[in-house]
């Protein structure tokens, strides 16, 4: 009787064991280059992206002067404001460094803080951005007005949906963080999602400098 | 690197950025070009380096991402050369 338990009681010693390596395999899958396909992922992701935002900026550097009976950028664009909301957009890399940083020191609560703050200054940053556009669209650039305004709208459009999906996966990280559903590595999805923010913030910085700061 | 160091960064930024928006009201002269160019740049590779960690992290990461990156720039800059861009 003894013996059986004992073998019974070994045997779930074992299975708990596979499962602890299982969970652990899980956490961290090998590759054959020693890193994490997640994030090799991500940079590559990254890398093509620059591509498609190079494509978008020569495009309007192009059509910048191009602008028909519409009016100029310079008549439109408001340095002041939207170095406001550059500003806001810089900040929130900081906030999330600073969430990655909680994340690797497996401190849930300020992870869950500093990419709400995140998410928030993002929020901020598009709505400075729809607020923007309504004023250019009732001072005469709507879409097709002109060759600038296309070329305009369809770049700094296309980075604020890219901010915008990054809110959405910050918010979406933060319930999924409350409900301690985070699948395999906490640290490293944070870490990805921040990688994307960052991203965003840069490209912001090249078209402030190109599309605003520099007169056609 | 740690959250002070993280806040020093930011704030290195944000006085390049203040120093980005003061040319648009000072007149800089033949070096407004150059030194916009020079604070952006600066400002990109401070926030990939420190930011998105590519100085402490493994250099396939940032090979990845300078590829796509200067890849970028080769291609635009000669389409845009093609064009007449550069060319007052």
């Amino acid at each position: 009787m003894r013996r059986s338990i004992r073998r019974a009681a070994d045997r779930a010693k074992r299975w708990c064991t596979l499962a602890e390596v299982a969970t652990a395999e899980h956490a961290a899958p090998h590759s054959s280059t020693g890193l994490s396909n997640v994030k090799l992922g991500m940079w590559l992701f990254l890398g093509s992206e620059c591509l498609l935002f190079g494509g978008l900026i020569s495009t309007y550097m192009l059509y910048r002067g191009r602008v028909g009976e519409g009016p100029t950028p310079s008549q439109v664009f408001d340095i002041p404001f939207t170095s406001v909301s550059s500003f806001v957009l810089l900040m929130s890399s900081l906030t999330m460094v600073l969430a990655v940083s909680a994340a690797n020191n497996k401190d849930d609560r300020a992870t869950s803080l500093w990419l709400t703050v995140t998410a928030l200054l993002g929020a901020t940053f598009v709505g400075g951005q729809v607020y923007e556009f309504t004023a250019f669209y009732n001072e005469g650039l709507g879409f097709t007005t002109s060759l600038f305004a296309s070329s305009f709208y369809t770049l700094t459009g296309f980075h604020g949906v890219h901010v915008t999906v990054g809110i959405i996966m910050l918010m979406s990280l933060v319930g999924i963080l409350n409900k301690s559903k985070v699948p395999g590595s906490k640290s490293e999805t944070v870490e990805m999602i921040g990688l994307y923010w960052h991203f965003v913030d840069i490209v912001w910085i090249v078209i402030f400098t190109l599309i605003y700061l520099i007169p056609v | 690197m740690t959250n002070a160091g993280y806040v020093r960064i930011a704030l290195i930024l944000a006085v390049i950025t203040a120093l980005e928006v003061s040319t648009y009201y000072v007149d800089f002269g033949p070096l407004f070009m150059p030194s916009l160019m020079i604070m952006m740049v600066v400002k990109f590779f401070m926030v990939a380096t420190y930011f998105m960690h590519l100085k402490f992290d493994n250099k396939i990461f940032s090979w990845m991402f300078y590829t796509g990156l200067f890849l970028a720039i080769g291609v635009y800059v000669t389409a845009l050369a093609t064009f007449k861009f550069f060319i007052a």
